[in-house]
């Protein structure tokens, strides 16, 4: 079981402050915290990439690689990377150079972005989001497999005899996750590949993606990559932690209250009930996601989110050394055990690359 | 058993926007006794729909109305006319349905107000928001004026005139199709969908 954070990369003014960090500020501490999560013992880094204000994330393989000359165990991984509207040629070369500079600890998570303004910026279409991640992924997944690559498709120029470099690492190519909030076409296509899905589950109710789950863990198996139940599966969460209940739903409070996504809306206990938002002591914590394998079945990664809506670094900070104490270490004690020996363990460069060599 | 849902957007109690909807469900009746009714007052929901609105998803008690109303043989949809249009209230309910909700589902529409200058409102509001969802209103719709409930005698053809046709759609078609799941296999999305 792999636990790890994802970060949207926000830049949002801290509601009992007044005060929101610069992008500086914000892309130093997003560094930060990703150093602290190895510290304390997460299994996984992800950012996201966004390319409009208030988010500052738009160059993951850069921040990535930065972090990966400062970690030596941590996976890096994106939340998400854009499979619309960046080019399939250089998603392959970007993180095969990222994959060699970090060792293998390198995967990364599909998206097709949802905001129609975003697309043309980057000369496409919203209108052809489906069919761009359709088309787009599958060149990509080429690309890592083959040495050479003649293709032409819809949309982009044709390829004669091409060759992405560098080569991915052992001949490897980075296991891949394809997020989703509402398309069942991504999860088939997560299913038709073998490759992950991920839930981002945060904003909404759990049964809204257990019928997403189901599609793809049914599909997987049509596929014939292995059982329903062997499918991998990744899914979000989002915790506010104090040693006591109360601490973390007062201080929590306000940031819940005013927080771009659900700010003036819900009040943060009927939140709290309705999604997988956990604010309260790490026993809740450990409670709250305890009940997803209940929901979704056994599965192999869990994301949690953690600095955003103003949340200042050194709360961000404190939040992973709980987690890291006294939440992860039972939930994966607890997840492991009840895990039957033939759902198998996130795919990692080490297990693909024995996989390769057998 | 045929099941008919009315959603009625009426904001004060008692409410001559409910009193139309029962209206038009009882004319509905008297032609289909067997038929279960199901009232959705949207005053009761009107917090949850804005939450809604915010979040993306409906609270239980907002989930469980708009299963009603996705579940139903037939809508009946009544609201009072503000601002020369349906409430927002009412517009808002229907924002948060799935688009597909209401596929081929018969609807019988009603609207009141304060004179018969909004009449019209029924032609150009209403039907075209369910034309819009690929819902079919059926052909007479009820317009209810404060004049109206002074002497129902008119109202009173006109409603049970409505809810003649909308039974006879409703027996006719029987169940409403299942919505289309839009679920395409791999190898065709890979073709280009």
């Amino acid at each position: 079981m792999q636990f790890g954070i994802f970060t949207v990369g926000d830049v949002t003014t801290d509601p009992t402050t007044g005060e929101a960090p610069s992008e500086y500020e914000r892309i130093k501490a997003m560094v930060r915290i990703a150093l602290k999560a190895e510290e304390v013992g997460l299994d996984v880094f992800a950012t996201g990439e966004h390319h409009n204000p208030p988010f500052v994330p738009s160059s993951p393989t850069t921040m990535l690689g930065y972090i990966a000359a400062q970690t030596s165990k941590i996976i890096l991984s994106t939340s998400t990377t854009l499979i619309t509207t960046n080019d399939p040629v250089k998603i392959a070369e970007d993180f095969a150079m990222l994959q060699h500079l970090a060792d293998g600890r390198v995967d990364l998570m599909m998206g097709r972005g949802n905001t129609g303004p975003v697309y043309p910026w980057f000369g496409q279409d919203i209108r052809q989001g489906i069919p761009l991640a359709i088309e787009n992924y599958h060149l990509l997944h080429r690309l890592w497999r083959e040495d050479v690559v003649s293709w032409s498709g819809k949309f982009r120029t044709p390829l004669q005899e091409f060759t992405s470099t560098p080569r991915p690492l052992d001949g490897v190519p980075p296991f891949v996750w394809h997020g989703s909030i509402r398309s069942p076409e991504i999860a088939e296509q997560a299913a038709y590949y073998g490759d992950g899905f991920f839930a981002n589950h945060i904003f909404w109710p759990k049964e809204h993606f257990q019928a997403l789950i189901n599609l793809y863990r049914e599909r997987y198996e049509h596929y014939g990559h292995g059982k329903a139940d062997q499918a991998i599966v990744g899914l979000g969460g989002q915790v506010f932690l104090r040693p006591k209940s109360q601490d973390a739903v007062r201080e929590f409070r306000p940031y819940f209250d005013n927080a771009p996504v659900y700010g003036h809306g819900p009040s943060l206990e009927e939140f709290t009930e309705q999604t997988p938002l956990t604010v309260g002591s790490p026993q809740e914590v450990i409670d709250k996601t305890l009940t997803f394998r209940e929901h979704f079945g056994d599965y192999q990664r869990q994301l949690f989110l953690m600095d955003h809506a103003g949340l200042p670094l050194k709360t961000v900070l404190e939040q992973l050394d709980l987690l890291g104490e006294h939440v992860i270490p039972v939930l994966r004690k607890e997840l492991d055990s009840l895990r039957p020996a033939h759902v198998p363990e996130a795919p990692t460069h080490a297990s693909l690359r024995s996989e390769v060599t057998v | 058993m045929t099941t008919i849902a009315v959603v009625t957007a009426g904001l004060s109690q008692p409410s001559s926007t409910r009193l139309l909807a029962d209206k038009l469900a009882l004319s509905t009746r008297s032609v289909l006794p067997d038929a279960k009714i199901e009232v959705i007052e949207l005053r009761d929901l009107a917090v949850e729909v804005t939450k809604n609105m915010l979040t993306g998803f409906p609270s239980p008690a907002l989930r469980a109305a708009i299963d009603k109303v996705t579940a139903a043989d037939g809508l009946i949809a009544v609201t009072p006319v503000f601002t020369a249009s349906y409430s927002g209230l009412f517009k808002s309910f229907f924002d948060v349905l799935d688009q597909k909700a209401l596929d081929g589902k018969p609807v019988l529409i009603g609207a009141t107000g304060g004179t018969e200058r909004h009449s019209l409102v029924l032609d150009f509001a209403l039907r075209p928001l369910f034309a819009y969802l690929r819902a079919e209103p059926v052909a007479t719709a009820v317009y209810a004026a404060s004049s109206d409930w002074a002497s129902p005698g008119d109202l009173d053809t006109r409603a049970s005139r409505a809810g003649r046709e909308f039974a006879a759609r409703l027996s006719s078609e029987g169940t409403a199709a299942a919505p289309d799941s839009g679920f395409v296999p791999f190898e065709q999305l890979l073709a280009g969908g």
